[in-house]
């Protein structure tokens, strides 16, 4: 799958208009990555209250793909508990947008606000120990994501 | 007799993958030659060659395929200095490219002359191997590194070189030829000049000009020269380092092993002559033939034609380009002071999407940082489209470009 076929309408309207785009003056847990072969970056941040995240916002540059995975994440995200953000897989995401098919080299790009988020709730957990149960799990599953 | 134009049409015939298609049975229209070059048959049969008839290793045996390897391998260290005017052949080392050229120089020159206080002197052009490895050496150091900074059009401040020069703690100025993002051609004797007067050496990453315009390295005068074989048909893995004998001669090793070496014994060691007392371990042969064979093509050519071609092609892409409604260049829109690398934006496109949508027509258009997050920052983008070209690249490419620009402005409605 490449070229014009990953590029419909919902795409280009989320890279156009980002769901969630912004930031959380007052957040719980922010985190930051990037893509070194590329250059797209993102933060998440997020509010978590009574183990629930009740808020999220992104804010980064990156390609239309990216743009709307990380809409589309942040909307899947906002107001699940913390047990179900943990289960989101990269299906939940690609799925939304038909980009299960995705060629290696974008994947990157459509799952690089996965990471972060992933990246996110670990630093969160840790920080807060009297949650510690498979923190070292989420560790690696962010970094084995792609 | 056949127009300059015709024969650089007939050229294409000499590399075999240009006839390929790629994608959806689309003809392969390859613009990323400021990353790496396609190789002629020329080349590749050099390659074949070295390891059907004749592969042995060079320097040391006495028997006759070892002869030819070594007057092979020797012979186009000979063919190369030629090509650049070195006068001696002492002071080319082959390395990896360029990017292993620049790390020798911080290494080998650079532990031993850098100190406390010092001042190293780069661009904001520069590609991220003239960068980082003067970060390893200055941190390591407390040296600083400073950057000359450059100007809308493209075109570096000087008075910044010389507002550094002024602190007499300069010990090297280090910059690009020509630009891998913009294609600036930067005024290197001008910034000779005030380094020679000034007492400071210079080093210059000529890794996007030697495959583009005569170089003359005897004229220039800089002292440190860098650049890679396979940005100029050769393989990928050789490139050249010049050194000046006199900074040569005070530098240290940069890999100890076998070839670089007079006597080893228990707990000293002398050194081989130059240039091998930099070239340690069994070089990569078949890459150094390889190399010899582009320059031999690229000499059949003639450089000025080389640089006449691509003049033309990224004048009449300038044109064609700046045409399109939304489509940002960067760098100057002058000819002579650029070559014949081009990046843009389109509009509030991501270049990884313009890449990924004219891919599917055959394009390889380059996007990205290019290794040169500095300069992004400097153009406060996070990336740019680039489309660079060769000596096998013709109009017709241009037009598939711009064509599948069309499809760009479609998808995401411009």
């Amino acid at each position: 799958m490449s070229g014009t076929d990953i590029y419909h309408e919902m795409i280009v309207d989320y890279s156009r208009n980002p769901i969630n785009y912004g930031e959380i003056e007052n957040h719980d847990v922010t985190f930051h990555d990037s893509n070194p072969l590329c250059g797209d970056s993102i933060d998440i941040d997020m509010k978590i209250d009574d183990n629930k995240v009740t808020d999220i916002k992104f804010h980064g540059k990156g390609c239309a793909i990216c743009m709307a995975c990380s809409s589309v994440l942040t909307e899947i995200t906002k107001g699940k508990s913390l047990d179900d953000v943990r289960k989101i897989e990269k299906n939940d995401v690609l799925g939304e947008l038909g980009l299960e098919h995705l060629q290696a080299v974008r994947i990157k790009c459509a799952l690089l606000s996965l990471k972060v988020l992933k990246s996110a709730l670990y630093t969160y957990l840790g920080s807060n120990l009297d949650d510690e149960t498979g923190v070292d799990t989420l560790k690696t599953e962010a970094e084995n994501l792609y | 007799m056949q127009s300059t134009e015709d024969s650089f049409e007939n050229l294409r015939n000499d590399f075999p993958i240009l006839k390929r298609t790629v994608r959806d049975n689309k003809r392969l229209v390859y613009l990323d030659n400021a990353s790496t070059t396609q190789k002629p048959n020329q080349v590749i049969d050099a390659i074949t060659d070295y390891y059907r008839n004749h592969n042995a290793n060079i320097h040391r045996a006495v028997y006759a395929l070892a002869e030819e390897s070594t007057e092979a391998y020797e012979g186009a260290r000979d063919k190369i200095a030629k090509f650049v005017n070195i006068k001696n052949r002492q002071e080319l080392i082959f390395v990896r490219g360029t990017t292993e050229a620049i790390n020798l120089v911080a290494y080998a020159w650079g532990r031993p002359h850098i100190n406390e206080g010092d001042i190293i002197v780069t661009t904001e052009y520069e590609h991220h191997s003239n960068i980082v490895p003067w970060q390893l050496l200055t941190q390591e150091k407390r040296a600083k590194l400073e950057y000359i900074g450059m100007n809308d059009d493209g075109q570096l401040n000087l008075d910044d070189l010389d507002k550094y020069l002024a602190t007499g703690k300069v010990k090297l100025v280090t910059f690009s030829l020509m630009s891998n993002v913009l294609g600036t051609i930067t005024d290197a004797a001008k910034i000779i000049a005030k380094c020679k007067a000034a007492g400071v050496l210079t080093l210059i990453d000529g890794a996007q000009a030697v495959p583009h315009m005569k170089v003359d390295l005897d004229t220039l005068g800089c002292d440190f020269f860098a650049f890679s074989g396979h940005k100029m048909l050769a393989p990928t893995g050789i490139g050249v380092l010049w050194v000046r004998k006199s900074v040569l001669q005070t530098m240290n090793p940069f890999h100890g092993g076998g070839d670089m070496i007079r006597e080893v014994h228990k707990y000293e060691t002398t050194w081989n002559d130059l240039p091998y007392k930099f070239e340690a371990g069994t070089p990569s042969i078949a890459e150094v033939i390889g190399f010899g064979a582009a320059i031999d093509y690229l000499t059949k050519i003639g450089m000025d034609n080389v640089r006449q071609h691509e003049m033309e092609l990224t004048q009449y892409a300038i044109d064609e380009l700046s045409k399109i409604p939304g489509l940002e260049i960067y760098g100057t829109k002058d000819i002579t002071k650029r070559g014949g690398v081009i990046s843009f934006n389109f509009a509030d496109v991501h270049p990884h999407d313009v890449a990924d949508i004219i891919d599917k027509e055959g394009i390889s258009l380059r996007s990205g940082h290019h290794c040169a997050q500095v300069l992004m920052e400097r153009l406060n983008v996070a990336a740019t489209s680039r489309a660079s070209f060769y000596i096998y690249n013709t109009k017709a490419d241009v037009d598939a470009l711009i064509n599948s620009l069309n499809i760009v402005a479609k998808v995401f409605k411009l």
